[in-house]
């Protein structure tokens, strides 16, 4: 038996807090210490993934399955394709430099503080790699509760409602869609007659399209609010400043994206027909948050708010990706996941080093901070251009695939999505320009220290990647390719079967769909911008 | 009659092993008052371990026999897979409940052998319920159980909300016991037996289903188990009965009477109401609606955390309800399985809330709560997981129970029933949340609360939070059983 790769790195940070959980409560540096090996020993763990994991082989790699729940059918079954590995490795990277970055900024209860950081990570690994829906609803809910005791022990003045909000919100949403998944379990055992909530099994059956709108919207609804899209982000602005720096960070680099991934995991290649069906509904809320996002962070007096605000604006550019359905969208979006999870990142541990040395966050009380800090403002003007977009960060290779896949699908969606990145250069320029430039109008501000080492060594790598997707990104585009390839296609083809069941006219392939799988044909990684041949927008 | 029913009587050939676990307990019961008049002090440890030895001797003989089926005494008495079922469940309830109880009356001064025998009553009440096959035998295990409980509700004498709960609670249970009766009568008036597999023969045999004697004794059966498992409306002495029992009883009721209620009410709506099933189906559907969604929204508003778990605890009969609704095999192996799961979780919780405060002053309010996170990272710890398991959020048991129930129901059809519930969970999560934003999230005001740690209530605790982790990780080993106890039952 191969060894067992995925479930260390999913359970190797619980084994790491569960121990940290017998230290003394107040050995803080033992703690810390143990805590970043645990997190660097992970993300050491994970980048194996980024060698082993071979573009053009099999859908899921490093599989693993073993009885879990025999009676239901259930399976501990996991497993990684090019989507996951990205996130994964994205997962490690920004938990391990979380932990390092609380060394300063946690010192209230800083056992139950990393234990639970560490267990979070487990949580999140669990849901990127399970290949069972149970498991992955498993994970998915379990992980709230650490994310919620972070922001509601250790958070700022509003903690508590923000960390109540968070959980009741995303709750609300995921039930419904344990009620879609417990249907889809019942329309499989009736279909096949074995219990299993394998995603594999479940991506062979046939769902009538009049089933699957609700089963769709339950699933969309749930990743909508995680996401989150337009009329359902109230959370994330409330959870985002309440939390303390590394919860922030997470929040936004990791959390945000399983919302997407969700849609590109289960939600667009279980009900393709209703996918389509709502596409205008999810583009049009999409360009709302795009356009909607950026017009409230531009008003923003607080660091942190404008951040939250600004990731509604380009989570809206992923959905777009996602649902122009086609391969440039898809690329640009999975692509636009990584770089909002390095740069949103990166700017919540930006704002989390001013806060730390001045205890605010309003933009009012900076201003003329490159004097006293010039390495922070280059480091922050750096994570400022490529969360605009600017050529040569990552940003900007993400929201020109994102915008090149929606001119594809429709010309003005590209239109309305593009007033979005002149948007998020002015909220991003002219709050840089109240922060940095002039000069320094408070004079607590003069005395403030630079980066400490600690703290260069947590922006290196993000500063790092964010020029490495910028100038060849196609290390990462060959990776994620033949996974998407393979979901725009089984979308498709799965479309089309249930469409021709619908039809009844056609009842040969109905019967065929249902006995057999649409075989995932091997497709040749298009590189993105070339004509696509293999991958026409789902019609 | 009906040739080939009737099952020869047995009175020479009693089944002792079968017999076994009543046997054990009513030995237990003489001992323990007889102990009374022995000499020495530490009552309460004495009879505690006593009434440990004879819940283990109990489970020993249901265990010895446990693949048999029989019946018993004429077909009143039933040996079967539910039956070994629900006395383990019992058995395992009042031994925590015992456990719970031990420090417990010694610190508030109520330590009487009375006590553990009226526990060990109200154990035999509920095997009794569970393991009958005829109306009769229900009543008269209902009514061991609750004259029991009516009296250890009360135990507190010489506190005024503790006979105020146990008047309320006699009253309105002596109300369900008159239904229940009547309804018995009127069903043997219709059918003319009493026993319930006979009774199900008759009705699948007669097309007249709608003879309103049926329908009006079968409704009043449903309403004088709806009492017991605190379904709403029939929910009203649920709060104060639980606010004003001694802790340890309020844990050992809200898990044993719901699931003897349950038991009894599996019995009866698997067999006899199966064969009226249209109309029963509408009916227990809504009163489940609504059980859920009023134990739910009132729980939201309750200061008092025993009050607010007794209202939890009738938004848990509706989801089990749910299960019952579902009906056939599977909703009766997915009602078993909640109330196995449902019984530790709500144990724990109020095993929690009975080691806090000093003697006989009970600190049970939400902010009393307060600070207790850090202060007491264990009992925190256990606190916050019976609650995110009420709640029904994984990694705990509380989360599969509603997985299969819910699965359970779906495959049955039952979707807006599931959608209410599971949007009911939701509002269920706020509350328990509170629990924990009290633990961890706010500062007591003055000290934080005395919490009286003793080693039987820690090894209770322990074992109700192993079981709601072991059953969320593992459900399987449950379901498995449950879903045994049930083959065969229809």
């Amino acid at each position: 038996m191969p060894f067992p790769w995925l479930s260390w790195l999913i359970f190797f940070p619980l084994m790491g807090a569960v121990l940290i959980a017998f230290m003394p409560p107040d050995a803080e540096r033992l703690i810390r210490r143990w805590a970043t090996t645990v997190a660097v020993a992970e993300f050491a763990f994970s980048l194996p993934l980024w060698w082993r994991f071979v573009p053009g082989g099999p859908a899921f790699q490093f599989v693993e399955q073993r009885s879990w729940l025999p009676g239901l059918g259930a399976t501990y079954h996991v497993g990684v394709d090019g989507i996951a590995v990205l996130l994964v490795l994205l997962t490690t990277l920004i938990t391990a430099l979380a932990v390092i970055g609380s060394a300063t900024a946690v010192h209230k209860r800083p056992r139950e503080y990393y234990a639970l950081l560490l267990a979070l990570e487990t949580g999140m690994l669990g849901t990127f790699l399970t290949l069972d829906l149970l498991l992955f609803y498993f994970f998915w809910e379990a992980m709230l509760i650490p994310m919620y005791l972070l922001i509601g022990v250790w958070g700022g003045p509003r903690r508590v409602y923000a960390a109540v909000k968070f959980f009741l919100y995303t709750l609300a949403g995921s039930v419904l869609m344990l009620v879609a998944i417990l249907w889809l379990y019942n329309l499989n055992r009736a279909v096949t007659g074995v219990p299993s909530f394998d995603l594999e099994s479940f991506y062979r059956l046939t769902i009538p399209p009049a089933t699957q709108v609700w089963l769709f919207l339950a699933f969309a609804f749930a990743f909508a609010i995680k996401v989150p899209m337009f009329p359902f982000h109230t959370w994330l602005p409330d959870a985002h400043v309440e939390a303390p720096t590394a919860g922030s960070v997470i929040l936004a680099a990791i959390l945000l994206k399983m919302g997407t991934f969700g849609f590109i995991r289960y939600a667009i290649p279980l009900f393709p027909v209703a996918s389509h069906l709502f596409t205008p509904w999810i583009v049009g809320l999409a360009l709302v948050g795009i356009v909607y996002g950026a017009l409230v962070a531009m008003v923003q007096p607080d660091l942190k708010k404008l951040v939250a605000y600004s990731s509604v604006s380009h989570l809206g550019f992923c959905m777009l990706g996602l649902y122009a359905m086609n391969a440039q969208g898809f690329a640009g979006s999975m692509l636009q996941m990584i770089n909002h999870g390095i740069t949103a990142g990166a700017l919540f541990l930006l704002v989390g080093v001013v806060y730390e040395r001045r205890h605010t966050r309003l933009i009012s009380d900076f201003g003329g901070l490159w004097k006293p800090l010039p390495v922070y403002a280059v480091v922050f003007l750096v994570v400022m251009l490529a969360s605009i977009g600017l050529p040569g960060t990552n940003g900007f290779v993400g929201e020109f695939l994102v915008l090149l896949g929606a001119f594809r699908a429709h010309a003005w969606w590209a239109a309305v999505a593009a007033t979005g990145v002149i948007l998020s250069a002015c909220y991003m320029l002219w709050m840089f320009q109240r922060v940095m430039f002039g000069p320094v109008t408070h004079p607590e501000n003069e005395k403030l220290s630079d980066l400490t080492f600690r703290e260069r060594l947590v922006f290196a790598p993000l500063v790092l990647l964010i020029f490495w997707l910028g100038v060849y990104p196609q290390p990462f585009l060959d990776r994620m390719q033949p996974a998407l390839d393979r979901t725009l296609l089984m979308a498709r083809e799965r479309s089309e079967v249930a469409t021709g069941m619908a039809g009844a006219v056609s009842s040969a392939t109905g019967a065929a769909g249902a006995t057999t799988r649409p075989a995932p044909r091997p497709v040749v990684a298009a590189a993105p911008g070339a004509p696509a041949a293999a991958t026409e927008p789902v019609r | 009659m009906i040739p080939g029913v009737v099952p020869q009587p047995q009175f020479l050939a009693v089944d002792w092993w079968a017999l076994g676990p009543l046997i054990a307990l009513t030995v237990g019961i003489l001992g323990l008052l007889m102990m009374e008049f022995l000499p020495g002090r530490s009552k309460s440890a004495r009879s505690a371990v006593v009434s440990l030895l004879v819940l283990a001797v109990s489970a020993y003989c249901v265990y010895h026999v446990r693949m048999d089926r029989r019946s018993l005494f004429e077909g009143m008495f039933l040996h079967d897979g539910m039956t070994v079922f629900f006395t383990l469940l019992f058995l395992g309830t009042a031994a925590i409940g015992v456990l719970l109880s031990w420090d417990y009356v010694k610190r508030t001064h109520i330590d009487h052998s009375e006590y553990y025998a009226l526990i060990l009553s109200a154990t035999m009440g509920m095997i009794v319920m569970a393991a009958s096959n005829d109306l009769i035998t229900i009543f008269l295990g209902l009514e061991l159980m609750s004259l029991a409980l009516y009296v250890l509700v009360g135990f507190r004498r010489n506190q005024l909300e503790s006979n105020e709960a146990a008047l309320k609670y006699f009253l309105l249970g002596a109300f369900a016991s008159g239904f229940l009766l009547y309804g018995i009568a009127l069903l043997y008036g219709a059918t003319g037996t009493t026993n319930i597999g006979r009774m199900a023969q008759y009705l699948a045999d007669s097309p007249a289903t709608s003879n309103p004697l049926l329908i009006a004794g079968a409704l009043l059966v449903v309403i004088g188990l709806a009492f017991k498992v605190s379904a709403v409306p029939f929910h009203m002495w649920t709060p104060d009965a639980y606010q004003g029992a001694p802790t340890p009883v309020t844990a050992f009721m809200s898990a044993g009477a719901k699931a003897a209620g349950f038991a009894a009410l599996l019995r009866i709506a698997l067999l006899v109401l199966a064969n009226t099933h249209a109309h029963w189906d509408v009916a227990l559907s809504w009163i489940a609606v609504i059980t859920m969604t009023i134990g739910n929204v009132t729980a939201l508003f309750q200061s008092n955390v025993k009050r607010m778990l007794a209202y939890s605890s009738i938004a848990h009969a509706g989801y089990i309800l749910v299960a019952v609704v579902a009906g056939g095999t599977e909703g009766a192996g997915a009602a078993l399985f909640y109330l196995a799961v449902y019984s530790f979780m709500n144990l724990g919780a109020f095993g929690v809330l009975s080691l806090l405060g000093r003697d006989g002053d009970e600190r049970v309010l939400v902010s009393d709560l307060a600070g207790l996170g850090f202060k007491q990272p264990a009992l925190a710890l256990a606190m916050s997981l019976f609650m995110v398991s009420l709640g029904g959020i994984p990694p705990t048991a509380g989360f599969m129970g509603k997985v299969y129930v819910f699965g359970v129901a779906l495959r049955a059809g039952l979707v807006p029933l599931v959608i209410v519930g599971v949007l009911n969970s939701v509002v269920s999560v706020f509350y328990y949340l509170r629990i924990t934003v009290a633990m961890y999230m706010e500062e007591p005001r003055g000290e934080t609360v005395p919490v009286s740690w003793a080693l039987p209530s820690a090894v209770a605790l322990a074992i109700s939070a192993t079981l709601t982790v072991w059953w969320g990780l593992q459900a399987h080993t449950l379901l498995e059983q449950a879903r045994n106890a049930v083959q065969g039952l229809l």
